[in-house]
């Protein structure tokens, strides 16, 4: 039992940190916020330079075998300066369900290029009728002479707009009708058929929705040998759902320090707001959820491996905490700030709108907490 | 990084749980789980710290030259842990985690050789003489004096709030010797016997019926100078440092988890008409259960600091408050879970030594007590309000 950062992971951590706080400011990303990009193409090619891209992947397809708890130190420095790169659709989500389930040429084909930033990925999962059960898909994928057929909507598919390849998840249908198996299909994301339309995402980055008609694509498209992929899904889902909460950590300990500054600076009936204690008790409130939240996204890193049920409890517990925490944390930094908290003047509600964002994110604190009973009842 | 545990510790578990199942009687595990107040009574405590004194475990925490195991801080993880899932007695920890600790950093040879031992052996049982009836949160007003008189002081005054002074025949006790500028100044951290002339006890109920907590007066009451533990006038410091100690030996997380799990199994059976199959309630249990998750993430990365000689600061204040919440949160779970069968007031003590059927399962009778008295957890060793203020200062700096 030992939960201190090994050499590697400090050193990974000094320098995401370091990486941040250099190239990241105010107007960095007032910039990315109205490029039609979201995210600055030099900044991702400094990511493959520093081996963040390779940094979960596997070993023998140019990766570096690191685990969760890395991906997570270095989301935690992501969310410190609202970092809008794709990472999370790219390496967290596509590049590991490839690892996971796809063959060992499609391995090949896909991760080095993650890995050396010539190929951005993007995950088509959520459909406006499951909500957020993962297991509901009614986009379908049936079998040709060819290859096969794709047809749906996906909605909410993070920064699909930037991808090359766009991994589609769809039920697939054989001879027989539906099989009940869902099936992870790779499409290049300027096939015909494949209809993307982007919107600029709430705390930065974009997202789309995606529609697909008759989407033909090759018989080896579909990842792996057929298997149903929802195992795989839940696991990949859980976790972003793991890293996204570090990057929600990273993003609440900015907004506690750039509020107690404020609190501090700020006068009024002649003395500093610090000095009154419901704002200090408010503040040590705050300080001890963003501590909170550090704790329990760390148990989902760490629990990311783990048997599935395990796995999901902690990172649906970790995603209905954070965002509890981050609700509180980021609603409370701008009641501080005041009138100003409320303006585009101050990043305070940047840095807010992001934290919205990732409680939205795979469904909210409600859903999770739900889940998280759900499975104790089956564990 | 890793959660689990090494094959030493992992051999380390093992030996504490065959311990536990050696030791722990069937008696005493239905006489902890049927104790509604904050310690087991002496009866049941005393024994269980006298079966950890025999195996040299009497004092987790303490330096191994005075009789502490030599524990690493995951080894002391691990025998917390496994204490709190068997559902050991919770021993007052009066004299092992508070006094104890004060009297290795600031007594005297003398007191040392004496005191030490006998909290050991658990044949002396100690209470804390700090609150006052005019001094809450604001401990250093306090106003019991000693007066110089000799080789004695002659203390008059009174403590309020005092757990188990009506099974101690020791006390600790913060008082005032000498009226400074600074009021934390005048103030000496003295060990007065019990049965000296002149010290009466007054029983005071909570609001869940038991008899936990007392006032005692100090009447023209004589105590050796020898008693005193450090300088005079330096018991502040000293009463602090054992504060820390109160607010977190930082593992609380394990009697959490079970104190919950106790509460989920009820909400499972029919006694409760299933209560877990309303949502409400279900979701309510995961809620907690990882308000648990993460106090026992936080508490492991203290540890982990600890273990790597870090010191981990103000987070012991995070610890207490988390814990203190938490807690009422299980223990007003417990009440909701059990329904109608909360309405039943029992009150008899102990519980485990009832000489009646009593009107509801007896896995329920100390839900309402615990709520009840489990309001006090935010209350005792710096209030939740006094610990924003330290986490403010200590954490933020403001």
């Amino acid at each position: 039992m030992d939960l201190n950062l090994s050499d590697e992971q400090r050193l990974l951590r000094d320098s995401a940190e370091r990486f941040v706080a250099g190239s990241y400011d105010a107007d960095h990303r007032r910039k990315m916020a109205n490029d039609p990009l979201g995210f600055s193409p030099a900044v991702w090619k400094q990511f493959a330079e520093l081996g963040w891209l390779a940094l979960p992947l596997p070993e023998e397809f140019g990766g570096l075998g690191g685990g969760a708890v890395e991906i997570g130190i270095l989301m935690e420095a992501f969310g410190r300066g609202l970092v809008s790169e794709p990472y999370v659709a790219t390496v967290v989500l596509g590049a590991a369900l490839i690892a996971r389930c796809g063959t060992n040429e499609q391995k090949q084909a896909s991760l080095p290029k993650v890995a050396d930033g010539s190929l951005k990925l993007a995950f088509a999962h959520s459909e406006r009728a499951a909500r957020f059960d993962l297991a509901k898909v009614a986009t379908s994928a049936t079998k040709t002479a060819q290859g096969w057929r794709l047809s749906g909507s996906k909605i909410a598919v993070l920064d699909g707009h930037a991808a090359d390849d766009i991994i589609v998840s769809a039920l697939v249908h054989d001879h027989h009708g539906p099989s009940g198996r869902i099936g992870l299909f790779v499409a290049p994301a300027t096939a015909p058929g494949l209809a993307l339309s982007d919107y600029a995402r709430l705390g930065g980055g974009r997202a789309c929705n995606i529609e697909l008609a008759d989407l033909h694509l090759p018989e080896d498209a579909l990842l792996g040998d057929g298997h149903d992929a929802l195992p795989a899904i839940e696991w990949a889902v859980d976790r972003a759902m793991a890293a996204l909460g570090a990057e929600a950590v990273g993003i609440m300990q900015t907004l506690l320090d750039t509020t107690l500054d404020y609190t501090k600076i700020r006068k009024q009936f002649g003395r500093p707001l610090s000095a009154n204690q419901v704002i200090r008790h408010r503040l040590a409130d705050m300080a001890m959820q963003v501590d909170e939240a550090r704790s329990i996204a760390l148990r989902a890193a760490l629990k990311a491996a783990s048997p599935p049920v395990e796995r999901a409890r902690a990172a649906s517990g970790a995603k209905a905490k954070i965002g509890k925490c981050a609700r509180f944390v980021g609603e409370q930094s701008i009641q501080l700030h005041g009138g100003m908290g409320v303006t585009e003047e101050l990043e305070v509600g940047a840095y807010f709108k992001r934290l919205i964002a990732f409680d939205t994110l795979f469904g909210g604190s409600a859903h999770h907490y739900a889940r998280h009973a759900e499975l104790g009842r089956k564990a | 990084m890793d959660l689990s545990f090494n094959a030493e510790e992992r051999a380390f578990q093992s030996e504490v749980r065959g311990f536990i199942a050696k030791n722990l009687t069937e008696e005493m595990k239905r006489a902890t789980a049927l104790t509604p107040s904050v310690f087991s009574d002496p009866d049941i405590g005393t024994a269980w710290q006298r079966a950890l004194h025999a195996n040299g475990w009497g004092a987790p925490g303490w330096p191994v030259e005075y009789g502490g195991p030599p524990w690493t801080p995951a080894q002391r993880w691990i025998f917390e842990t496994e204490c709190a899932r068997a559902g050991v007695p919770n021993v007052n920890v009066m004299g092992v985690k508070m006094v104890g600790p004060v009297i290795i950093g600031f007594g005297s040879p003398e007191q040392k050789n004496f005191y030490l031992p006998r909290i050991l052996s658990g044949e002396d049982y100690w209470c804390q003489g700090y609150s006052e009836p005019g001094s809450g949160s604001d401990l250093s007003s306090l106003k019991t004096r000693a007066v110089r008189d000799g080789d004695d002081y002659i203390i008059n005054g009174t403590k309020i709030w005092t757990t188990h002074a009506h099974h101690a025949n020791r006390m600790f006790a913060l008082v005032r010797t000498s009226d400074g500028p600074r009021q934390q100044d005048g103030i000496s951290f003295i060990l007065i016997d019990m049965k000296t002339p002149g010290i009466t006890t007054r029983p005071i109920l909570t609001i869940g019926g038991d008899h936990e907590v007392n006032q005692v007066f100090f009447d023209d009451v004589r105590v050796p100078v020898a008693n005193r533990v450090g300088e005079e006038g330096k018991g502040w410091t000293y009463g602090k440092y054992l504060l820390e100690f109160e607010r977190g030996s930082g593992i609380a997380s394990a009697k959490l988890r079970e104190g919950l799990k106790a509460i989920a199994d009820l909400a499972e059976s029919d006694l409760t008409g299933r209560a877990i199959d309303s949502p409400d309630i279900a979701t309510r249990i995961s809620e907690v259960e990882i308000d648990i998750d993460a106090l026992e993430m936080t508490e492991l990365r203290v540890l982990s600091a600890l273990q790597t000689g870090q010191n981990p600061g103000a987070v012991s204040s995070i610890l207490k408050l988390r814990n203190s919440e938490i807690r009422q949160a299980v223990t007003r779970l417990g009440v909701d879970v059990i329904g109608h069968d909360a309405l039943a007031v029992e009150p008899m003590r102990p519980l485990y030594r009832l000489n009646h059927e009593p009107a509801v399962p007896e896995e329920m009778l100390t839900m309402v007590p615990e709520y009840l008295n489990g309001r006090a957890y935010t209350i005792f060793g710096g209030t939740s309000e006094i610990q924003r203020d330290i986490i403010a200062k200590m954490m933020l700096g403001i």
